[in-house]
């Protein structure tokens, strides 16, 4: 689910307290649905049992005063992450957008996350031409409709990426 | 895998002044695949295209068809393997306006020689392949930007090149349109077994392809050769 | 709509018009120049014209003041203000010197204009010019035993190159001197053969008719760019008149920067006439003013005549605006009206072909003709659209080159058309008029010019001189191999008066073809060979039984019957009157001529020296057809750099499509060869009409002139030589550009 590992992403730059997390992730990515720390927390838990995160505790315990740090595992856990294309389908906007504002703010390559995801669009695309080339009217009516759908994903990427500069002068800290 | 590609580009250099438009650019093209040039505008894909039909020299780098290096040949070599091998289809505005769109399809027939009566009698045929039979006798002027496109195609293919160039093909067209184009275009293009490099903004174009490679600052990424 | 706001609005669009011609950045500005350097030219031609009749009339009034102010019918007395003058105009080299002997008889003598104080026995007065030439050559200096003590002034001269003196003398008689009361003479205009009126009138319409035919195409270079601009304007929305208004506007412009242009040339041509220019057309800058009404006809007639051309050359994109967008389809030329023209033009010219008639010419025959050549050459102008549509038309086949240059043609001839009428025009006037100068020339010449002649030289005294003085003074000088002596005598004869010249074999071999001569032969010409003459100043003269009828040469054909005889023939019948020497000089003497003449000046400054032929004519006709040539040199210069103009142009416009024929593989030789073709075959049927019209016209014109009618080859020759020399030169000129226009960035969609 693409919360963990906006989280754990967030974590890469450096420890953080799990307020702060909320804070960070809300601001970059949570525009329409601000994040529960409940939600911050149980996630955390996760991540802390598989061994993706760890915990630097400070003096005067407390649930606030504990600072999460990112592991080995976990970074490599995120670049697998960020590098693996979606499966190409309606409305993904948010995961690659999560995607190419994490690979931004870590220093990933952010065309590559484009790159990747276009090709995994085109994969489809050419399925669906084919399928809509050899078939009757009804199929390529159907195969329209979704090779339109991914088609206005694409854009969406291109233009992305046409806007890189400008969103990493944001997001980068 | 006992195939070799056909045409081959490694470590091409180009500037414009102060631009780099291409920044070592390797491409492979095996024959009868089409290739999808993808890019954001700027990113050179026309100059890559270019430097791969012999119309432009690169400042370094290799360009080999069939093992031949374009960028040593002469400049009437180059012209002769264009008219002979390749063929090109752009966005728009190709079409020569004073000459009708049969002697248009005829033209690369002609420049290689073919008689005149042979030259209209192949060009009428491709016009009708390409549901244009009947503009045959007008002027580019007096068809519209579908028709005279798939007049261009025509004359991409007449004289059955290896390899068809096409920048933009659909560019100019709307989605219907160019849908109807690419399809006649990729379709008589694989019945002739020519390759295509087909560079494209729009992903409906692209997905007529058998691969992209993406252009981006002057540097190819290409995706593997499925074959 | 209120007036105002109608005016207003009509500025804005013509104000507008003017701004687009120059929008198109460096392409807007360079054609502007063009349009604006060839209105400059045609008006800077048409203003020098338009000066011409008052600069002729103010010299010609100086030449009338300063002319001696003789009356054959009456008498003058002597007395205190009157004054002896002696004719002592001379030549150096080709140009003629005007020169007066002056010899005051009292106190108040009549003053020549110009001249202050009159030059005493001894001491010359002479004009600026001539002053200079005597400084440039000293041996004209010694013609004249004199001081030269001062100059005359500028309105005692015909203008600044005028060659002019004036002797002070003592030593005229009543006899070999004229008394006059006064300067100024109002001498009616002798009549100009209408031989070189004819010549002088064709001569400048074929040098007007191609500016005129320039000038009409200059305001239509850059037409295509325009229309296709108008065009966009029309399809947006301006309605007809406006887009006339705005292409107007686009026009005046340019002839108005022109009227400006040619007006600093006209100034220039005056300042270089006034400086370099010599003979007839050597003015002061004072008198170069053009006739007010032919000025103000210029300075409205150009921009109005540059309107209307541009107005009915936008029929198309007034009517069809797409049409032109889309460069689909062409209005086919209709003849009819094209016709009209040059059939006017025979109609005119055709009743000339039964001679001029005898006379001086009247004008109107002149203006006839002028106007027939004028309707003729403007109507080839009219026709070649015409022809060239209907023939490329007609054209097909061939090779790829071939196929594309005639397709262009034939779905847009008009550029090409444009650059080639001009020259065209020319082409045919020039072969028109250098066959007319060629036949006139062979008139002229005929077939007896010998070299011999021109060595041969004669010199006729005013004074009595004893012959022996004459002979020896003559043989002393360098360059004089023989001088033999001709004795002049009347006799009369049936009531008609018979010149008798008495001299050597030798000697009279200079006047006639003589069929064998020994002393005591006696010829005749134009007069009986036998019989008895009546010797004038008593006694007579029986003609010998061997008396022969001889031809003389051409220069004494008006000279009516003559006698030329032996010594022994003429026995001592005849006084001895008047004497004059017939010479032969050697022409490797440097100088000799003019030591000839200075000899003779020094004996008698009224002495006159000439040679045979009809030099005067030779040289006229000279100086027309080099005016002619120079003329036309520049013209096709000019037309050649508009070409140029029109060609990288065109191209600049196809340059997509020159870009997408090099991308398919298109060989340079295919693309320049339809180039080429594309320039060369209006240029061919351009050349083919203008030598048809030239030579029909010649051939009317010699007819005219009762010349034999012959066909000029040579001249053809080379004049539509060069005009394909223009087209060759132009075409390498642009081919660079087409190279250049060649390169991939232009495949780059704009
Ligand atoms: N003839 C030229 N002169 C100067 N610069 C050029 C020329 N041709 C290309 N360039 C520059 O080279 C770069 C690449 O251009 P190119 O036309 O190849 O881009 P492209 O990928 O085809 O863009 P588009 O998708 O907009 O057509 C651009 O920055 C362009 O400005
Ligand atoms: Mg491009």
């Amino acid at each position: 689910m693409s919360v963990t590992f906006a989280l754990l992403g967030l974590l890469e730059n450096g420890p953080r307290h799990g307020y702060d997390l909320k804070r960070t992730y809300d601001d970059t990515f949570g525009r329409d649905r601000a994040l529960h720390y409940g939600q911050v927390y149980s996630t955390m838990a996760r991540l802390l049992k598989n061994g993706l995160v760890e915990v630097e505790s400070e003096p005067g315990d407390g649930p606030e005063r504990k600072r999460y740090a990112i592991t080995h595992a976990g970074i490599t856990d995120v670049a697998e992450w960020i590098g693996r294309p979606e499966k190409p389908e309606p409305y993904l906007q948010s995961t690659l957008y999560t995607k190419v504002v994490l690979a931004l703010m870590t220093g990933r390559d952010a065309d590559e996350v484009l790159d990747s995801q276009r090709a995994e669009h085109l994969r489809m695309m050419r399925e669906l031409t084919r399928r809509k080339t050899d078939g009757d009217l009804a199929d390529e009516l159907i195969c329209d409709h979704a090779l339109f759908h991914l088609e206005a994903d694409l854009r969406w990427l291109e233009l992305t990426a046409a806007r890189l500069d400008r969103l990493a002068a944001r997001v980068r800290p | 895998m006992t195939e070799q590609p056909l045409l081959v580009a490694e470590g091409l250099h180009l500037h414009f002044g102060e631009t780099k438009a291409l920044d070592d650019a390797s491409l492979h093209i095996w024959p009868g695949e089409v290739v999808a040039l993808m890019g954001p505008s700027g990113s050179g894909k026309s100059t890559l295209l270019h430097c791969l039909a012999g119309i432009l020299q690169p400042d370094s780098g290799r360009v080999a068809y069939h093992g031949r290096d374009l960028t040593a040949m002469s400049d009437s070599e180059r012209s002769a393997l264009r008219r002979g091998e390749f063929g090109f289809v752009f966005q728009f505005g190709q079409l020569v306006p004073e000459l009708t769109c049969v002697e248009n399809v005829a033209l690369p027939l002609r420049l290689s020689g073919t008689g005149r009566r042979e030259a209209h009698r192949t060009a009428t045929d491709w016009l009708e392949r390409l549901e244009v039979g009947d503009v045959a006798g007008k002027r580019p002027g007096q068809v519209s930007g579908g028709q005279g496109q798939r007049v261009a195609v025509a004359r991409a293919l007449v004289s059955r090149p290896r390899v068809v160039f096409a920048d933009e093909p659909t560019g100019a067209l709307d989605s219907l349109n160019g849908e109807l184009v690419m399809k006649l275009f990729i379709t008589a293009a694989r019945d002739t077994g020519a390759a295509v490099v087909l560079v494209t903004h729009e992903a409906r174009v692209a997905a007529y392809s058998d691969r992209e490679a993406v252009v981006r600052d002057g540097r190819v990424r290409e995706q593997e050769h499925a074959r | 709509m209120t007036g105002r706001g109608r005016l207003r609005r009509w500025i804005f669009e013509l104000g507008l018009g003017a701004r687009m011609s120059v929008a198109g950045g460096r392409a807007g500005w360079a054609r502007l120049t063009l349009i604006a350097a060839g209105t400059g030219v045609g008006v800077a031609l048409l203003l020098c014209l338009a000066a011409l009749p008052a600069a002729l009339e103010a010299s010609g009034d100086r030449e009338s003041a300063r002319t001696e102010a003789v009356d054959s019918e009456r008498e003058v007395p002597r007395g205190d203000g009157t004054m002896l003058i002696g004719i002592a105009t001379t030549t150096f080299h080709d140009d003629a010197i005007h020169g007066r002997m002056l010899q005051p008889e009292g106190s108040r003598p009549p003053v020549p204009p110009g001249v202050t104080a009159l030059p005493k026995p001894g001491e010359m007065l002479v004009s600026p010019a001539l002053r200079r030439l005597i400084e440039d050559n000293p041996v004209l200096g010694r013609r004249w035993e004199a001081r030269i003590v001062g100059t005359i002034g500028d309105d005692g001269l015909t203008g600044p190159a005028d060659l002019a003196f004036y002797l002070g003398t003592d030593t005229l008689t009543e006899d070999t001197g004229r008394r006059i009361e006064a300067f100024g003479h109002s001498y009616t205009e002798e009549g100009v053969s209408p031989v070189m009126l004819l010549l002088t009138a064709v001569g400048m319409v074929v040098l007007l008719t191609p500016v005129m035919v320039f000038m009409a195409s200059a305001v239509r270079f850059g037409g295509e760019a325009r229309d296709k601009r108008l065009a966009a304007l029309r399809l947006v929305g301006s309605d007809a008149g406006m887009t006339r208004r705005i292409a107007a506007g686009e026009t005046l412009a340019g002839a108005v920067l022109g009227l400006l242009v040619g007006t600093v040339l006209a100034a220039g041509a005056a300042l270089l006439a006034h400086r370099y220019a010599t003979g007839p057309l050597s003015f002061y800058l004072s008198d170069m003013r053009p006739v007010p009404v032919l000025a103000a006809l210029i300075a409205l007639g150009v921009p109005a005549v540059a309107v209307l051309v541009t107005l009915s050359a936008m029929r198309r994109v007034v009517v069809e605006p797409l049409g032109v967008v889309r460069l689909s389809t062409t209005v086919r030329r209709r003849l009819w009206w094209r016709l009209i023209l040059p059939v006017a033009g025979i109609a005119l010219l055709w009743p000339l072909t039964n001679g001029l008639g005898e006379g001086p010419g009247s004008g109107a025959t002149e203006f006839q003709a002028a106007a027939g050549v004028a309707l003729l050459l403007i109507g080839l102008a009219l026709l070649l659209p015409w022809l060239v549509d209907a023939v490329v038309h007609r054209l097909g086949g061939g090779g790829v080159a071939w196929e594309l240059a005639v397709r262009r043609l034939q779905l847009d001839s008009g550029t090409a058309v444009r650059a080639v009428s001009g020259i065209a025009v020319s082409v045919a006037g020039v072969i028109a008029v250098q066959g007319l100068v060629s036949a006139i020339e062979t008139q002229v010449t005929g077939s007896g010019g010998t070299p011999a002649a021109v060595a041969r030289q004669q010199v006729l005294p005013q004074t009595d001189l004893p012959v022996g003085t004459w002979t020896t003074a003559l043989r002393e000088t360098p360059g004089v191999q023989t001088v033999e002596t001709v004795r002049i005598a009347r006799a009369g004869r049936d009531g008609s008066e018979v010149t008798v010249r008495i001299g050597s074999c030798a000697a009279l071999e200079g006047y006639a073809a003589l069929p064998g001569c020994t002393d005591g032969d006696a010829f005749a010409v134009n007069v009986a060979t036998t019989g008895v003459f009546t010797v004038e100043g008593g006694g007579q003269w029986t003609a010998p039984a061997s008396t022969r009828d001889v031809v003389p040469t051409d220069s004494l054909l008006d000279y009516g019957p003559l006698l030329l005889l032996t010594p022994a023939a003429a026995a001592d019948a005849f006084p001895a009157g008047e004497a004059r020497y017939t010479l032969t000089l050697d022409g490797r003497t440097p100088n000799a001529l003019e030591q000839l003449r200075n000899t003779a000046a020094r004996m008698d400054p009224q002495a006159l020296v000439y040679g045979a032929g009809n030099d005067a004519v030779a040289s006229a006709l000279r100086t027309i057809r080099q005016g002619l040539l120079a003329g036309t040199i520049a013209m096709l210069v000019l037309i050649g750099a508009s070409m140029v103009v029109n060609v990288a142009e065109q191209m600049r416009e196809r340059r997509r499509v020159l870009a997408v024929l090099v991308a398919f593989g298109t060989r340079r030789r295919t693309m320049s060869g339809s180039v080429l073709l594309q320039a060369a075959v209006p240029v061919l049927l351009g050349m083919t009409l203008a030598i048809g019209f030239g030579s029909g016209l010649a051939a009317i014109l010699m007819a005219a002139v009762q010349a034999p009618v012959t066909v000029d080859w040579f001249g053809i020759g080379t004049t539509s030589g060069m005009a394909a020399l223009v087209v060759l030169g132009t075409t390498a000129a642009a081919l660079p550009t087409l190279l250049r226009l060649t390169r991939p960035g232009n495949l780059r969609s704009e």
